[in-house]
């Protein structure tokens, strides 16, 4: 028993120390050897604003772009921003033809439009016998039949130097695309015969069909691979590909296949974009509302220990103490995970907060009837904690599973504020299993092995 | 304490709740935010300090789209626009007259979310509810799968988190009807929040319906219930009460934002308990004596006050 206790006790002390390790004012890096960490607390755009990015299907008014179209857009940006490492950006469909993109807390503005400027059609381009040089630009009859004849007026202020392709001069060569990325169906870096590195492709059943005509009568001529109108790489039709799988190989290394896989993956974009807005948001709530929020979760907490203290004495006071380290462990997985800060996040946290004393209110109650029953003190303690276990268990298991559908819903729209909202919750639900039930168990232990208060049940609230 | 005779009384109260919520929600008291309906959100910033009437930036906005447009101050020395959905041009014109109007405006936000996107949002919201509901029933059915009839106390569970579900509709309706309160996502959450809670309340109830019935056999089963949430009555009233604590105190001092989401939070937590404490066992107590076989009969059954 004893020893049991004593490993519970290291435990909380070792927890407690990477807190305060963790939460040390002015702590905004951990290093241990190669692992390092950035633990600063994120706010979310509600909080400290952030950029917003709107993106729209560069194509004729006259041209209809499927949902299906806008998803797979969708999601490809959303791959090339979480590389970006901002925490919860929001990635999202906004009307028919246009994409939102948030960053909150990005300040790098030219970063994050570059990134999205990058991000852009990928077509295959019969290249004939000219073997058209890499980073070199080429218009494509893919691009010239959508490209607006003119700009709306008020978008020329927004996107200038910004819309990457220029109207095509009358001479130059307008290039056939035999198709578009998105008839790729996966890519992946491989070898070629000769050992050198190479770009293994699977097209999808209807690219196949397409591949497979056009390459059975064109071996022999430069088949051109063109992202956002700039060559990346120019290989020769070797032999006719008709079962989907092809292979691109030339004077790759390995970087430069691992690179140009990533752009064919993530550049896959069915329709091509142009950046409409970009914009910085302001705060909505701002600073202001961040300082209530924490003015209402302190007279919140302050008013739970207060009452704690008042109605269960003893151990009240020592859920108090395992309250201030379950406050101290959520705040350190926030600044491990990340979990970036909203408004709702914070109302998730102080909510746990009255949910974590729950637990405790549950022991306590048990073990105030034990006493009254007429229990000695050290097996009403035990009843009160072994009890009261199922149902703190059965409840806390039925708000994860809430939790979880919260989270899978808030993450299929975008609605960062609910995934916020519940990742905080289900967090304060586990942490408060730790320090309502075991912490504060080991605490009463070593407290009563001490103290005897046997003869003093004023002490429990009873 | 007798809880369990009177529980008719108690049904009562909570009729009393959702009847009205049920006839506002009928009424089209429940206004879908754009979250789910689709639509535009611009909150600007008067350059000047000094924010304009709604009214007015009212008038100005309609001048541009011609549509109805609501504008609700925000801050001193801002506006909150919603309207339909607009694209980038409608809203640079929107600003470019009311800044000719009003002097400098800076834009704090702008949202213009498309109904095809809010229709995705309400199938998926209208999903997360049912799924969550079905996920808990399943759950409480295992836990509690010792006790004689375990299914009767899943459908008690479900029942007593419908009944939170619907105090929680109504409301909103009522609160939309008169104080033109929008259901946006947080609302969502709010209610599936309270769904998680709902049952944390209930399940401790019927834990204790579980420890006695094996302790006291010879009782008979409504005496056990009322004993249980007898016993159980401080653990709930002093949750609840921690719990009510900090969203009072979120929602004094928490600023606008957020104040809708925590008194929907505020409300369902209360709604919550009182389902846990005055229905969902009583269901059980109803379904145990079979007490519909006596709810037509011109003479009362013995434990029911009419």
């Amino acid at each position: 028993m004893y020893g049991r206790m004593a490993r519970w006790l290291l435990v909380i002390l070792i927890v407690l120390a990477l807190d305060l390790w963790i939460n040390w004012p002015g702590t905004s890096f951990l290093q241990i050897g190669t692992w390092s960490r950035d633990v600063r607390i994120r706010q979310g755009l509600d909080l400290q604003g952030g950029l917003q990015v709107l993106l729209e299907a560069d194509v004729a008014d006259n041209v209809v772009v499927t949902n299906s179209d806008m998803q797979t857009v969708r999601t490809v940006i959303e791959n090339r921003v979480n590389g970006l490492g901002v925490t919860e950006p929001i990635v999202q469909v906004s009307g028919t033809r246009r994409i939102l993109v948030e960053l909150p807390g990005f300040e790098k503005t030219e970063d994050a439009i570059a990134l999205i400027k990058e991000t852009g059609l990928l077509e295959f381009v019969d290249a004939g016998a000219t073997r058209l040089v890499e980073g070199a630009k080429v218009m494509t009859d893919a691009r010239a039949g959508n490209a607006p004849a003119q700009p709306t007026p008020s978008a020329t202020a927004a996107t200038e130097g910004l819309t990457p392709t220029a109207a095509p001069t009358p001479s130059e060569t307008v290039y056939h695309t035999v198709m578009t990325g998105a008839a790729l169906d996966t890519v992946g870096v491989g070898t070629d015969s000769l050992g050198s590195p190479s770009i293994d492709f699977k097209l999808t059943s209807e690219g196949s069909k397409v591949f497979a005509e056009y390459t059975s009568a064109n071996i022999g001529t430069y088949l051109a691979i063109v992202l956002d109108g700039k060559v990346i790489s120019s290989p020769v039709i070797k032999n006719a590909i008709t079962d989907g799988q092809g292979q691109i190989s030339g004077s790759f290394t390995i970087e430069s296949a691992n690179q140009l896989a990533v752009q064919l993956r993530y550049g896959a974009l069915p329709v091509p974009l142009r950046v409409a807005r970009t914009q910085t948001v302001g705060p909505s709530l701002g600073q202001d509302s961040l300082r209530r929020s924490m003015l209402a979760g302190a007279i919140g907490l302050g008013t739970v220990i207060l009452f704690m203290l008042l109605y269960y004495r003893l151990p009240g006071f020592l859920a108090d103490l395992a309250l201030g380290l379950y406050a101290l462990t959520s705040l350190s997985i926030y600044r491990l995970l990340p979990v970036t800060f909203t408004l709702p996040g914070i109302a998730g946290f102080i909510l746990s907060v009255g949910m974590a004393v729950d637990a405790n209110v549950l022991i306590f109650e048990r073990l105030k009837e034990e006493l009254r029953a007429g229990r000695p003190l050290q097996s009403a303690v035990e009843a009160g904690w072994s009890r009261a276990w199922p149902s703190i268990r059965d409840s806390n298991i039925s708000t994860l599973i809430t939790c979880s559908i919260l989270i899978w819903f808030g993450g299929t729209f975008g609605a960062s504020i609910v995934k916020g909202f519940a990742v905080t919750l289900a967090i304060g639900v586990l942490v408060s299993m730790f320090t309502a039930i075991i912490a504060t168990r080991t605490l009463l232990h070593l407290v009563l092995d001490r103290i005897d208060f046997s003869k003093r049940h004023g002490w429990f609230g009873v | 304490m007798d809880i369990i005779g009177k529980r008719y009384w108690f049904f009562g109260v909570s009729l009393l709740i959702i009847i009205p919520g049920l006839i506002a929600l009928g009424l089209g008291g429940m206004k879908p935010g754009i979250d789910f309906t689709g639509g535009s959100l611009i909150e600007v910033q008067f350059d000047s300090g000094a924010a304009p009437e709604p009214q007015a930036v009212r008038q100005t906005v309609q001048a541009v789209v011609g549509e109805d447009v609501i504008v609700q101050s925000s801050g001193t020395s801002g506006a909150l626009i919603k309207l339909k959905p607009i694209d980038e041009a409608t809203q640079q014109d929107i600003l470019a007259s009311l800044s000719k109007e009003y002097g400098a405006v800076t834009v704090l936000q702008f949202e213009s979310v498309g109904p095809a996107v809010g229709n995705e949002v309400a199938q998926r919201a209208a999903g997360a509810v049912a799924l969550a509901s079905v996920a808990i029933a399943l759950y409480v059915t295992y836990a509690f799968r010792r006790v004689p009839n375990a299914f009767r106390f899943g459908v008690a569970a479900i029942t007593s988190l419908v009944h939170d579900v619907l105090v929680l509709l109504g409301l909103e309706a009522l609160l939309g009807l008169f104080l033109g309160w929008e259901a946006d996502a947080l609302f969502l959450t709010a209610v599936l929040t309270v769904i998680g809670f709902s049952v944390h309340d209930t399940i401790v109830v019927f834990d204790r319906i579980r420890e006695n019935q094996t302790l006291h056999r010879r009782i008979p089963f409504e005496t056990v219930v009322n004993h249980s949430i007898v016993q159980t009555l401080d653990r709930s009233i002093n949750t609840t009460l921690t719990v009510l604590l900090t969203l009072f105190a979120l929602a004094l001092f928490g600023g606008g934002t957020t104040r809708h989401f925590i008194v929907i939070l505020l409300i369902g937590m209360f709604s919550g308990t009182y389902s846990s404490v005055f229905n969902a066992a009583a269901i059980l107590v109803v379904w145990e004596n079979r007490d519909w076989q006596h709810w037509f009969r011109r003479r009362p059954a013995p434990s029911s006050p009419g």
